[in-house]
This record gives C-alpha cells, structure tokens and sequence, in this order.
C-alpha cells in the first residue's frame, strides 16, 4: 500500500446540503490509497482509486451516538454543556488499527457519491491562511500519531469523527487530550507546489453544481417593511408580499408561519432561498406568548432534521429547513426597546441566530440614530441577549476583531428598504422619494443597508448556516437525545427497517 | 325710534339702532380677561413623537427633565396619567392649557387594562365637573374635563391596529377624538393617501365617532369656507414635530434634518402641522362645545339615570334582577309541572280509546 499524494480539504467539511458542518473545518486528509475498502454499509462509496473531493475523514456512522467530551472549540450557547450523546466520536474499528495511512471515509452526512461542496465565500477564514498552512497542520495531529482522537479543532461530531480517524493511525485506544484549538501543527515544509490550492476550485465546482440552502425567517410587528427589505436584499421578489398576498390583509388573528421558497441563481451558483414570515406577531392587544408558535416552528425544523439524520435509509442530501437566520424588526421609536422585543429575543436568541435590525430608519436623523443604537445595545446587553454574531464563537483573534467592530458599531443594523428606482445624479437607485429629497438605499450615508446585506449575505452568509448547524442543531438534538434516554428518536420508517432487517 | 346716545362703537346715526351689536365685544374683553382653558389628552404608543408635537403646537417645553425608561422597565409599568399645566399668552390673550399625557399606553405586551385607566379619568374629570356644578358655590368652577384627544396612530403599519380601534370605540362616545398620524416623514406622498384612506374607512367600518369639524356657516367669507373644507379632507393629520431651527434655503425654519434633505415643520407639502394648528385654534371654542353640550350631557345624564348610584350599585341591580328572573323560571316550571300532571290524567282516563293522540310524550 503505497500512500499517494496527500490532498487536502482546505475549507469547511462539506455537508449534505452544502452547508459546512464545522466552522473550522479542519482539513481532513484523504489519501490515495488502493486497499482501501468500503465501510460495511457504504457500498454506494465510490472506489478509493478515484479522487475522492471533500471528504472528510470520519469514524464510521453507524455507531450509537456515546458521549463524548464536549468540544473545547465551540463552547455550547449560553453556557450549556454538550452533554453526551451529542457527539459521534467512536474508537475506530481496531480492524482498521494495521493501516499505516488514514483512510478516506466519506462523511456519513455527504452524498454517497460526489460530496457536495461548500460555496467558497470571499472570506479567506475558512480556508485558513492559506490552503498549504492548514494542510500542514492538518497533517500535523495525524502525523503525530497522537493519541490524537483529541478535539483539535473538533467542533462537532465530525470533527470529532475526523480525529477518530486520524486516530487509525495508531491503534491506541483514543484518549481526548485537552489541547488548544489552533492545531500547533508540525509546519511541513513543501519542497515544490502539490497542488493543494486547488481544493478551492473544486468545492468551488461542486457548490455550483449542487446550490446550497438558505433559510430566513423575519419577525417583526405588521407594517415594518419585513417583505420589502427581504426583497431587497435580494433583489427580486420572493417575499410572501409578492406570492399573492394583498397588501390590504387583515392582521390574522394569531401568529401564522408562512414559508415561501424561490431558487435564485447568481454566477452560476444556485440558491434555495426560503423566507419564512409571521405575520400577526405582536399585532394583537394581548401579544402574551406570540412567540410560542414561532419557537415550536423552529423546533418542528430541527427535529424534522433529526429525523431524517437518524434514519437508517438517509436521504442523499438531508433537506435543509432549519432557520439559518432570523431577523427581528425593531421598531424606530427613538426610544428604547418594547418589553416585546425583549422577551422575543429572550425566548429566541437561545434557538436561532437572531439578527435585530432597525426598520424604517428614515424615520431618524443621524444623532437619533447613534442614541438609539445605543440604547437598544445597551438594554440587549443589560439583558444578557446574544444576537448573532455571538461572542462566544468567535475563534481567533481576527474573527474577534472583526465581530466586535461589527456587534459594537454597526449593529443594530439601521436599514431601509425599498424596491423602487429612481433616477439620482444620473444613476438609478433603488430608494424612496420624498417631497424633501430621495432616500437612497444602498448608500451608507442614508441607511446601513447594504452594511446589512454584506453582512448577511456577503460574509456571513455560511457562518450563519454553521452556526445553525453546530450550535443550536446540536444544542437541540442533545436535549432530544437526552429526553429519549441516550437513543436516536425512532421514526416510523426505521422501525420498518428494522422489521426487515431482521 | 332712534336714541341720541353718543354711540362709542358703530354708526350711530342708522335708524333703529339699538347697540346691542356690541354685546361680542364685550363678551370678548371679559373672556379675554378670563383667560381661556383648554384640556388637550394625547395618547399613542411611546416613541411616536407626541411629546415632541405638544411642545412644537404650543412652541414651549413641557417635559423639560423627562427620563425615558428602558424596555425591562416598561414591563412592569401600567398606563400611568400626567396632567402639565402650562399658561400661555398671545397679545393679551391667556391661554390655560393643560395636557394629559398616557405614558405606558400600548408599551405592555398584553394591552388589555391599558384603556381602564384612561376612561377612569376623563369619567373622573365629568363627575367632578358635575359635582361642583350641583354645588352651592359656583363661581370658580375649574373646567378640567377633557375637550379633546389627539390620538396618535403609528405610520408604520397599514392601517389601524386592532389596539386602535378598541381603544377609539371605548372613548368615543366621551370625547372628541382627533385622529393623528405621527413620524409622518417615514411616509411618501403616495403611501400617506393610501394610509389616510385606509383609516377613514376602517374608522367607518367600526363605526367610531371622531370629531367632525363643523361645516362653515353660509355668511363666512370665501376663504375660511375653503380652508374649512380643506381641513376636513385632510383629516387624520399626517404631522411632523420638531423644534429645531434648521437652516433651509436661507432661512430658519423649524424641521428635522436628514441626509438627504430638511423636512420642515410649516411647510405645507410636508406635512399637515399647520393644518393641525389651525383646527385646534380656531375650532377650540368648537371642541369646548361639543364636549359640553354632547358628552358631559350625555355623561350625566346616564349619572343621572343612575340616580346618582355609584357603578357598584349597578352590580347589585344586576343581582336583583336576576333573583326576579329566576323566580320567574321557577313559576313558569311549576306550571309546565302542573299541566303535564294534567295531561297524564287526561291520557289515563282516555287510555281505553284507541285513538289516542300519537306522539304525545309526556
């Protein structure tokens, strides 16, 4: 068995969906290697001679999910432990022990044949400084043939899984060490250019091909300017304002959860784009509780998830219809915050990312504006609210840097929207017109909508889905683990399987 | 018959002039002397400039120390009443203005008692008035009753809220409501016709009664014709306050200013704040009126039907009444009891007939 050349996954750990599974994906090493075989019940893998794209290494799925250490990298929100259970870490199948390489094993949550790739974001972070330096630190622990099952940079179950892996290196039982996150790896000097780079072009090739999902719920009082903003944002009509719905309404008399999907596609990338609104929230005379059904919805996403993550007969690609993001409509009152905003985001923060955004801010001139950021960061602070992006997460100094400007300036975002052009200064521009003067949107003197919109979309766009994914998907699916006594919830189907299995 | 008076006031020398013309005048030296009291009510959620428009309206400053508490605070607060007096004076005239603010309305999440403590006060202010007007003395009379409520509905949703309009038709039958739309700057021309249109007809639809100005009498001249009629299209008010002095195409002038351009106060393509000012000024006389002759009658005469009972008698009536129609049911049992038992004789006696009338449970 000779190793063949070492190729890399420079980038977040590719997902069924797409979404990256790890926030610091850490590179997962996939070697050429042609005794390979297949995992006992992956005979859809495809044969090892093959380049296998993205995979990351990873303990084989079937196992229980046992409890594992929680991950130094990811403190769980708010301070929760990762109890037991949430993790898939498993001694590798000592079977494997003699191998002197690691093995590719397509991650269970990729698709059983190409893996789907992550849309490579302007945004170097994921990829690390540089593909050659991550590669080398991956290559690091493994070379270390540390008892390294250890949590370098395992932010999750795959992580997690990746260092299992690794771990078949040696076939020592794997021991979880505390060490630091950054992998203080071996730098490998690279005598001459491998290739690694390419990595990139390739997630960037899948990505394209498979598209990726979005989903953005949006909360606020009626009248906020929630559709247009969305619409906004990007640029064309998906709101549920424009799938048929009168603008003349009712206010419904109880919370409703409407979710309109659209396919938009830019440069040849694909997006599912969900937009989930509530109508009716904090409409009515007795608002007590109308964040209850948005919370159960939520919920419902999350164990539809669990659902299918758990069946025996997984989906290729598992659904995505977890809410990756929610933004919550502030009401430009000038003065503070309504006990409402409070307890919604008291409720939410702790399942959802929650972007608060200030509506109609042309409501406000300028020194209002700066006193009512202010105000509202202040009480969310006073308040223990962690809206996205959230401190704890950040995970070096650069995101920290970057995050704190972005949570101490500019949030909450004060935005306009409007789906309307007008002609300023020979340009058209989406904006308002007013008998003063034309309101522009995407102008960073008027309103922070396009700081909004790059945030969002431009940055943060799959760090909001990572997020979702590690964070809050997996606080959740640790709580349902824990209530069924350590088990994956059976759904009807895998019994049936099991039925036949037998 | 002509008197040979030396006429101070007007044309003496017209035949059959008696002088009673002047009787405005002096009315108008002794009210100018008296000074005039207003009562003004605004309420709206919190935030929607309401502090801001008085003291733009009445160019003073009425809150000069006010704290505004945080949303953790709002919780726990109910809707609390303040009432600011502040004396005006315009070239001899005093104005005794106060204004009743409804710091909470709207802020909790559930709204439910909010309005309990508004109408408990403006019913507080009828059943004073009623009681120093039954009094023995009554020569200063302190008119604090409400004359007029603006109420501020919020420009930013499509219409009015259902708080809105449970709110109006609570307080419409005792006091002249003044729709108002606030933060009108938000709005674009179009977007207000269509705001303004939707609240009329959802203020039809439920049927609430705000205050209509009075039509002009015939003999107005022209042009006061026409700015009645223009005021009474343009309500509810879309309105802006401020009492900043912009600079604005070189002159000072009170507005808000943004990036991208000076909304002005008193401008009317802005906004309708100097409709507002307008109304309320030359219409005060109007609204004082209307609160006497139509609310506070009718206030007391529903006190007076009471019989002057406090609303916890009207419980105990409502008892009595029931113990009379429970008595009534009973009754009405017995004799269902007592022509069924007659029934059953009948049904026996004729048991030997055959053809007995079918069906006839008993």
């Amino acid at each position: 068995m000779e190793p063949g050349p070492i190729s890399t996954t420079a980038g977040p750990l590719p997902r069924a969906d797409g979404a990256a599974l790890t926030k610091r994906s850490s590179l997962s090493v996939t070697l050429r290697h042609s005794g390979w075989a297949a995992p006992r019940d992956r005979q859809r893998l495809p044969a090892p001679r093959e380049p296998l794209a993205l995979c990351e290494v990873a303990a084989p799925w079937p196992q229980p999910f046992p409890a594992s250490a929680p991950s130094p990298r990811r403190p769980p929100l708010g301070g929760r432990e990762r109890p037991a259970g949430a993790e898939g870490l498993s001694s590798p199948p000592p079977a494997r022990g003699e191998m002197p390489v690691a093995v590719l094993r397509p991650h269970p949550d990729t698709q059983r044949g190409s893996a789907p790739v992550t849309p490579i974001l302007p945004r170097p972070r994921h990829d690390g400084p540089g593909s050659t330096e991550m590669a080398a630190k991956m290559l690091g622990p493994g070379l270390q043939a540390s008892a390294g099952g250890g949590s370098t940079g395992s932010t999750g179950p795959v992580e997690g899984k990746n260092e299992a892996a690794m771990s078949e290196l040696v076939p020592e039982p794997r021991q979880k060490p505390a060490v630091p996150m950054k992998p203080m790896g071996i730098n490998a000097n690279l005598l001459g250019y491998i290739g690694i780079d390419t990595i990139i072009e390739q997630m960037r090739k899948k990505t394209m091909k498979t598209g990726f999902d979005f989903n953005i719920m949006v909360v606020g009082q009626s009248g906020l300017g929630k559709s247009t903003l969305v619409n906004t944002l990007f640029k064309s009509q998906v709101s549920r304002k424009s799938s048929g719905w009168n603008r003349e309404e009712k206010i419904p008399k109880t919370v409703e959860i409407k979710a309109i999907g659209h396919v938009i596609e830019e440069g040849g990338v694909k997006m599912k784009l969900t937009v989930i609104d509530t109508p009716g929230f904090g409409d009515q005379i007795n608002n007590e509780n109308c964040w209850e059904p948005i919370e159960k919805y939520i919920n419902e996403q999350y164990e539809k998830f669990l659902k299918e993550e758990v069946n025996i007969a997984r989906k290729k690609r598992i659904p995505d219809t977890r809410v990756h993001c929610c933004l919550y409509f502030i009401s430009p009152t000038g003065h503070s915050l309504r006990p409402l905003d409070l307890e919604f985001m008291k409720h939410l923060s702790k399942v959802v990312n929650i972007i608060p955004v200030i509506a109609k801010a042309d409501t406000m001139t300028l020194e209002e504006k700066t006193e009512f950021k202010q105000r509202v960061r202040k009480e969310l602070e006073v308040n223990g609210i962690e809206f996205y992006p959230q401190k704890e997460f950040d995970e070096d100094l650069e995101d920290k840097t970057e995050n704190d400007k972005i949570r101490q300036e500019s949030m909450p975002f004060a935005v306009v929207g409007s789906d309307k052009e007008y002609q300023v200064n020979g340009k058209r521009v989406l904006g308002r017109k007013t008998p003063w003067g034309i309101i522009e949107v995407e102008n960073l003197t008027h309103c922070e909508f396009a700081l909004l919109r790059d945030f969002v979309i431009r940055t943060h766009l799959q760090d909001l889905k990572e997020v979702t994914h590690n964070i809050h998907y997996e606080t959740y699916r640790a709580k349902r683990l824990n209530d069924n006594g350590g088990l994956p919830p059976m759904t009807v189907e895998t019994e049936e399987n099991h039925e036949s299995n037998l | 018959m002509s008197k040979q008076q030396p006429a101070q006031f007007t044309n003496p020398e017209t035949p059959g002039y008696v002088g009673f013309a002047n009787l405005p005048n002096q009315v108008h030296r002794k009210s100018v002397k008296k000074g005039f009291e207003f009562t003004l009510m605004v309420v709206g959620e919190s935030g929607l400039g309401k502090s801001t428009l008085i003291n733009s309206l009445f160019l003073t400053d009425l809150y000069p120390e006010r704290i505004i508490p945080g949303a953790a605070e709002k919780i726990e607060r109910t809707v609390q009443i303040e009432a600011s007096t502040v004396e005006i004076e315009e070239r001899g005239v005093k104005l005794r203005l106060t204004v009743v603010d409804t710091p909470g309305y709207g802020d909790a999440i559930n709204c439910r008692d909010c309005f309990k403590t508004i109408i408990s006060y403006i019913d507080e202010q009828f059943e004073r008035y009623l009681h120093d007007e039954s009094g023995l003395n009554r020569r200063h009379i302190i008119d604090n009753r409400v004359h007029c409520c603006f109420y501020f509905i919020s420009p930013f949703g499509h219409g009015l809220k259902p708080l809105d309009v449970e709110f109006m038709k609570a307080i419409h039958n005792k006091v002249n409501i003044v729709p108002v739309i606030a933060k009108a700057d938000t709005l674009s021309l179009k977007e207000r016709e269509r705001l303004k249109k939707r609240i009329l007809d959802e203020i039809e639809e439920h049927g609430i009664k705000i205050y209509h100005l009075p039509d002009a009498e015939s003999d107005e001249d022209e042009d006061f014709k026409e700015q009645t009629r223009l005021l009474k299209t343009s309500i509810p008010f879309c309105v802006v306050g401020s009492n900043q002095l912009i600079e604005a195409k070189g002159k000072k002038v009170r507005g808000r200013l943004y990036p991208w351009g000076v909304v002005e106060v008193e401008n009317p393509e802005h906004n309708d704040f100097l409709k507002l000012r307008t109304m309320l000024i030359t219409h005060m006389q109007d609204l004082q009126e209307v609160t006497q002759d139509l609310h506070y009658e009718n206030f007391r005469s529903e006190r007076l039907k009471r019989g002057g009972r406090k609303i916890e008698d009207e419980e105990v009536n409502k008892d009595q009444i029931l113990l009379e129609k429970e008595a009534e049911l009973r009754r009405m049992q017995e004799m269902i009891a007592r022509m069924q038992a007659q029934m059953q004789m009948q049904m026996q006696s004729g048991e030997g007939d055959s053809s007995t009338v079918p069906g006839h449970h008993v």
